[in-house]
């Protein structure tokens, strides 16, 4: 008896701070509603890839951060502090091969991913704008691929990006003018690399911030799909995921006016 | 307020913030171009943003038709009087225009600043390349030049170019075919077709010279092949090689800018160029899809 109250006791001197937040943020409950959620029981490790390639990204990140700390992006000091970093620097080598590799990883879990949801027919409705955001997000991931390889500031980053820049000079009307804007001038140069450097480490990964935020938000919302071969989801009533409460345009309101 | 007023609040179609928008286009083209543009640009765009305003503000008679009812004990105030636009909606187009104003003086330079500095004239000024002595280039054959296009950059800017020396015209004038060594495909290094004489090899102030015997070039990447005068033989290239504009200073020889050929007819010291602004890889320069790349981007116009 005296054990279940030194319990009770206990219980509410660490949940206090976690009553206190909640109580002035509500961030508990939204966390909960987040990280606790119902999943069909036949979902497998295919499902779990999308997750994975977030922490792809998250590894990208938190390499990319402490790379920026070393490397100079100017075209006189690039190649050299590349070579810094991987001869020079400790563990240089170990958090550049990371960022290196870890850029392959995460664009090979993105096309994974992609074809699970794909084959599983996981992109139809209500999903269809979570496959949007998705290919925007992958279009994004092959932005950073591009602007990153120039980084290293050497033979091969010069002519991929070269080829890079002139397979969008080749779009018609505007091309030209997106590979001037690219390159910041008539040829790769000085301007081309901090621009690059720019887009690389600041904008684009805003981007996919951003896009995998709303990413989430929509997986959270409509729930994960059971795989196309479930037998419990064939013969189900469609589950009542909340996406067509509150329309603008109430559907069954229109259909008696018809 | 009820619900059916909303829709009166939805503006009606209005030409002139197209008529803003291009007054805003000629300011920035303004700021590289020339400031009589700058100026009538501004012009354009403040009297558009005036009739554009005055519309979006009379296009509101919101409560002038039936005052909703729980207006009606409020006393009057100057807004009802000398207009029709009740305080909410005043309130709200304010808020609206005020931010639309702050976020376009935030997103305008910056969008400026973003994009412009690209197409500002010569974004990276080409360098005159001394290659040495004419004395080096044997009549008739191609030597493969290798430089520093910027030696401030350092070796990203190696740049190769296939030179022969044609000999004197019939004026009598030096004669010399520079081609650039930038596939006209993609941009892939294009390589001389032929034994090269290492043997040969001479460094000239830092630029790299060695003999070749070759009577065509081609492209590692996608298999474009070109004669010996850079035209287009097979493969996916859509014109001939670009080449170099060279002159002879002092009895060096010393290449400029870069140049696009269409196509060249004959050979050697008596081939007939057909010369084009500088483009990019990819990008025709005759023939009728000529006609997708209308405008040379600013900087290509070889001022």
């Amino acid at each position: 008896m005296a054990k279940t109250a030194r319990r009770k006791q206990l219980e509410a001197a660490a949940l206090y701070p976690l009553d206190w937040v909640e109580e002035r943020s509500g961030l508990v409950g939204y966390t909960k509603w987040f990280l606790f959620r119902k999943v069909p029981h036949d979902i497998s490790w295919a499902q779990t890839l999308g997750a994975a390639a977030l922490t792809a990204f998250i590894a990208q990140v938190l390499t990319g951060v402490i790379l920026a700390m070393y490397y100079k992006p100017d075209p006189a000091n690039a190649y050299p502090s590349v070579v810094n970093i991987t001869e020079d620097v400790t563990l240089g080598w170990l958090v550049r091969g990371m960022h290196k590799w870890g850029a392959s990883v995460f664009i090979i879990l993105l096309f994974f991913h992609m074809a699970r949801t794909f084959l599983f027919g996981a992109y139809k409705y209500p999903r269809e704008l979570n496959w949007i955001i998705g290919v925007l997000l992958l279009v994004s991931g092959m932005l950073e691929g591009f602007t990153g390889y120039l980084l290293p500031w050497d033979q091969t980053a010069y002519w991929a990006t070269v080829v890079g820049i002139n397979l969008n000079a080749t779009a018609p009307f505007l091309g030209p003018f997106l590979a001037q804007f690219l390159q910041g001038g008539l040829n790769i140069g000085p301007d081309t690399l901090p621009k690059f450097y720019s887009l690389h480490m600041l904008l684009i990964p805003g981007l996919i911030f951003a896009l995998i935020g709303l990413h989430l938000y929509l997986v959270v919302r409509l729930g994960v799909t059971s795989p196309p071969w479930s037998e419990t989801a064939a013969g189900r009533e469609r589950e009542e995921t909340g996406a067509r409460e509150g329309l603008i345009r109430d559907p069954a309101v229109e259909g008696g006016e018809v | 307020m009820s619900e059916p007023q909303d829709s009166h609040q939805v503006p009606t179609p209005s030409l002139w913030p197209i008529g803003f928008a291009i007054g805003v286009a000629c300011i920035l083209v303004g700021l590289v171009v020339s400031v009589p543009v700058l100026v009538v640009g501004a012009l354009i765009a403040l009297v558009f943003g005036f009739l554009w305003v005055r519309d979006v503000l009379k296009g509101h008679p919101v409560t002038s038709a039936e005052p909703a009812p729980e207006e009606a004990p409020r006393a009057a105030t100057v807004g009802d009087v000398d207009a029709s636009v009740d305080r909410a909606t005043f309130l709200s187009l304010a808020t609206i225009g005020i931010g639309g104003l702050i976020g376009a003086g935030l997103t305008l330079p910056v969008l400026g600043f973003a994009v412009l500095p690209s197409f500002d004239g010569e974004g990276v000024a080409t360098k005159d390349v001394n290659l040495g002595p004419i004395t080096n280039f044997p009549e008739g054959e191609y030597v493969i030049a290798t430089f520093l296009d910027d030696p401030d950059q350092g070796e990203v800017s190696r740049r190769t170019a296939f030179i022969r020396n044609n000999g004197p015209t019939d004026a009598g004038v030096p004669s010399f075919t520079a081609i650039y060594s930038r596939c006209v495909h993609l941009g892939c290094p294009v390589q001389p077709n032929g034994p090269i004489d290492e043997e040969a090899k001479k460094e000239v102030n830092g630029v790299e010279l060695r003999p070749v015997l070759a009577a065509s070039f081609g492209c590692p990447c996608h298999g474009g092949l070109y004669n010996s005068e850079g035209n287009r033989q097979a493969g996916p290239p859509v014109r001939s090689l670009d080449r170099f504009e060279f002159s002879i200073v002092n009895g060096d020889l010393v290449l400029g800018r870069t140049f696009s050929v269409g196509n060249v007819e004959g050979t050697g010291a008596n081939a007939r160029i057909a010369k084009y602004y500088k483009a990019y890889p990819g990008v025709h320069v005759d023939g009728v899809e000529r006609f997708l790349y209308p405008i040379p981007t600013p900087g290509s116009t070889g001022n």
